[in-house]
């Protein structure tokens, strides 16, 4: 069972695990991942972002990584959220909930759906702090995360 | 008729967000330089190494071939998450 949405509107971590244990007695383990608005990025602070996503390609995108990664792990459910808009620092920005039978496809599988979004899901960063508005720059690091996966 | 998108920082640079265009068949890449002839402020932004596309809503190569009705967008490097 899956659960993808794009929005703009905030999410609350307690209700995403909740939907995700709900009625769910054959799955133990559950792996959980947010990722918020930070307050600095290369040096520089930053006090809030605006999220820009391609809306046509972006639901599309997200379904192929959650079926990629159901072809690869046993797993129950999986819920990906996504938020775009404006958002202030330490809000939050993305959710990925895992359930499985077992803790080693729970966790794989949290991890793969994040590094496979980050490098191929058509969301960009425009920060805005002490250096003005800047679009966020992609990083090597994130690409390189995605070649365990291959 | 084909549809040309822009986003994030590309769309900025460019200073438009959406562009048609008619009678035009060839690959993406031949598609950038096409766009480039004709708004030559264009070509620097488009022709950046780190410029992707995608063709129907489906990431492509430099050589995924483009037809009328086909819906392209060009973009920086994603960064969400």
């Amino acid at each position: 069972m899956d659960f993808i949405e794009v929005r703009t509107e905030s999410f609350a971590v307690a209700e995403e695990f909740a939907a995700l244990r709900a009625h769910n007695r054959s799955d133990g383990a559950c792996a959980m991942f947010v990722g918020s608005v930070r307050d600095f990025n290369a040096g520089a602070g930053v006090s809030g972002l605006a999220l820009e996503h391609y809306p046509g390609m972006t639901q599309k995108n997200l379904q192929r990584i959650v079926a990629d990664a159901r072809s690869r792990w046993e797993l129950g459910r999986v819920r990906l959220l996504h938020r775009v808009g404006p958002m202030a620092v330490e809000e939050d920005i993305v959710f990925v909930g895992v359930t499985s039978s077992h803790r080693q496809s729970a966790f794989a599988a949290c991890h793969y759906i994040m590094d496979r979004l980050k490098t191929e899901a058509p969301f960009w960063k425009l920060e805005s702090g002490d250096a003005g508005d800047t679009w966020v720059a992609a990083r090597d690091s994130d690409r390189q995360a995605l070649e365990k996966w291959q | 008729m084909i549809k040309v998108l822009f986003f994030a920082s590309l769309r900025a640079r460019l200073g438009t967000a959406e562009y048609r265009l008619q009678n035009f068949s060839g690959s993406v890449d031949e598609l950038r330089a096409h766009l480039g002839e004709q708004n030559p402020k264009w070509q620097a932004p488009l022709m950046a190494a780190d410029i992707q596309a995608a063709v129907n809503r489906e990431m492509a190569s430099a050589t995924t071939s483009v037809a009328d009705g086909d819906e392209v967008a060009f973009f920086p490097p994603v960064t969400g998450g």
